[in-house]
């Protein structure tokens, strides 16, 4: 209890340099919550695109990016022949602009695509699709902002498109993309007879391997990966996620520099009482826990701060029509964790100097002067 | 270590020598130091003769250039935390009272006890009987700055005996007092190491509460001379 006293009576000596360490912390832990949550929703929204019923995804191999990949309309059409495949679905990713806007994401699909079927059509009709070359239909977002309607004609890039439907979906990237017909797709972006990917489901999901393993086999040029495995090795979601926590990490870095610079004042304003301690017999082991105890309290109440502000942030984030959809703001225990991990972390890290220093005190020195 | 008056030595230094700035300022010249038990010791002279210094290295507040120094026969000297090991043997009061503003009367008396891991029964019961000794049992909630001078040196000498210490070293424990608080504070002192059986090692420049004491040791240049003739 004295213990706990004297380190609490401390922070409470200096309320506004804790109150400021504090701050550094909170405002480190926001950062990272808020950077690798949205990132992380961002690279589970693509993962999402990707695994829309189907759990296998094809592509081409060694390529960095899936923009770049060409699976040649061969390969579609073998591999759909295959027993074990219930639907194969070809999609071309592509980039292409309008007015005001110009990064809009495309994607050129077959009419029975699972991202049709499964999606809420809020206007016009599925059957519609791909009747005609020009046709094209909008995530209920794109349309907004391109302030199209059904039956509406709208510029896109270099050509005109017949808005045929707008459809609902729970995926910021489709909502907020456009959907042309497969071969329309390939024309625009000089992509003839290819795609990016095939989605794949399987009548069984067991035989991912043996499905694998044919695609290895008939298309040496191809890679076969199941959903987890892509997400997993997919090296721009690696980038991203490494990006989203070096960030993530600097703001936390600058909040345990913080932490350090106050542990380190506190020392040095009460070396006497460090040297009275001394003198009622404080082992070395208890200098030191009392001045981690005081980063460890400056630690937690700011990481609780941080993930409170990090949380509000992220609510009011989804509350903007704008990044609807983009950002999946849901809390994710693991990074809770983590984070709350490394804020402690560089709390202790912090106090690493501030303790060898307080316990080197020599209490002769420090009270001789009286 | 026993000594002619048959009681154990408590507290022993062998020839020891203690230098600052590189040997620039030597403070002690070969110091032999004997305390038995239960003897209460006034270390006199005139300022800067090695009296604190020498109380220092008693209690392991610092560590000897040459020499060797001996709390009931342990010696302290090549120990990496002196301090640390005497926690229950040895107690000190200073000049200044060196309590914790920000902590209670009681607070600050238990600080030793939490260094020794005593259990807060135990400590609770040792604060009582010396609250009510020194009649600073119905301050014990207060803060350090509500307390006079008086007060707060006889929480000093509170704090110096929770843990039961064998010997008190005393540095001008009365020194910012004024006479008559001075004189009670003593009294206090003495009663206390009576009753307790502590062996008091005191420095002071104050030769009437000297006298009170059983031994004086007189310091010159940082040499010891005794017996001083009364």
């Amino acid at each position: 209890m004295i213990f706990f006293k004297l380190i609490l009576t401390n922070l409470l000596r200096h309320r506004i340099r804790s109150v400021i360490s504090i701050a550094g912390i909170a405002f480190s832990v926001t950062a990272m919550l808020v950077i690798v949550t949205v990132l992380q929703g961002a690279v589970g929204m693509f993962s999402g695109i990707l695994s829309s019923d189907s759990e296998i995804i094809v592509f081409e191999r060694n390529v960095s990016d899936l923009f770049f990949s060409n699976v040649p309309a061969t390969a579609v059409s073998t591999i759909a022949t295959w027993t074990i495949v219930q639907h194969a679905d070809p999609v071309l990713f592509g980039i292409v602009s309008s007015a005001d806007h110009p990064i809009i994401t495309c994607f050129g699909i077959t009419a029975s695509d699972a991202r049709l079927r499964k999606a809420t059509w809020t206007s016009g009709q599925r059957t519609s699709f791909a009747q005609h070359a020009d046709d094209v239909v909008l995530g209920e977002r794109a349309a907004e902002f391109m302030s199209a309607k059904l039956g509406n004609t709208v510029q896109i890039g270099h050509g005109s498109f017949h808005v045929i439907g707008i459809i609902k979906t729970a995926n910021g990237f489709e909502d907020g993309g456009l959907f042309m017909p497969l071969a329309s797709a390939q024309d625009f972006f000089h992509k003839e007879g290819s795609s990016s990917v095939i989605t794949i489901k399987l009548h069984n999901k067991d035989d991912a391997s043996e499905f694998k393993s044919m695609v290895k086999a008939q298309f040496p040029t191809l890679v076969a990966l199941e959903d987890e495995e892509f997400t997993r090795s997919y090296s721009q979601f690696k980038i991203l996620k490494a990006t989203a926590w070096a960030v993530g990490g600097c703001g936390l870095l600058l909040g345990g520099l913080g932490v350090a610079n106050t542990m380190i004042m506190s020392v040095f304003t009460r070396i006497r009482e460090i040297a009275i301690l001394r003198v009622s017999g404080f082992s070395n082991g208890q200098i030191a826990a009392m001045i981690f105890g005081e980063s460890a309290i400056v630690s937690v109440f700011g990481a609780v701060v941080g993930l409170l502000l990090g949380t509000g942030i992220l609510y009011a984030l989804k509350l903007i029509p704008a990044l609807h959809g983009y950002v999946d703001t849901s809390l994710q225990p693991l990074v809770v964790f983590v984070v709350i991990v490394l804020a402690l972390l560089t709390g202790v890290a912090g106090a690493l100097y501030p303790a060898i220093y307080a316990m080197r005190v020599r209490a002769v020195e420090a009270l001789r002067f009286e | 270590m026993t000594t002619l008056s048959s009681k154990p030595v408590v507290v022993r230094a062998e020839n020891i020598w203690k230098s600052y700035d590189d040997g620039a300022i030597t403070v002690l010249n070969g110091v032999d130091f004997d305390a038995t038990e239960g003897e209460t010791i006034a270390l006199c002279g005139p300022s800067g003769c090695g009296k604190s210094t020498l109380l220092h290295l008693l209690g392991g507040l610092d560590t000897p250039d040459r020499g060797r120094v001996s709390v009931n026969s342990k010696e302290i000297n090549r120990h990496t935390n002196p301090l640390r090991l005497l926690r229950h043997e040895v107690g000190f009061v200073f000049q200044l009272h060196n309590l914790i503003p920000d902590l209670t009367l009681e607070e600050n008396c238990l600080i030793p006890t939490v260094a020794a891991g005593t259990s807060r029964k135990l400590a609770m019961e040792r604060l009582r009987e010396l609250t009510d000794r020194t009649g600073l049992s119905h301050r014990l909630g207060n803060r350090i700055q509500k307390l006079s001078g008086g007060e707060r040196q006889r929480t000093a000498l509170c704090r110096a005996l929770m843990n039961r210490p064998r010997i008190l070293l005393a540095d001008e424990p009365t020194g910012s007092l004024d006479e008559k608080t001075s004189a009670t504070v003593f009294s206090l002192l003495l009663e206390l190491t009576a009753k307790e059986g502590v062996t008091l090692i005191m420095a002071t420049h104050d030769r009437g509460l000297a006298a009170r004491c059983s031994r004086l040791v007189e310091m010159h240049d940082g040499r010891i001379r005794e017996p001083f003739p009364d």
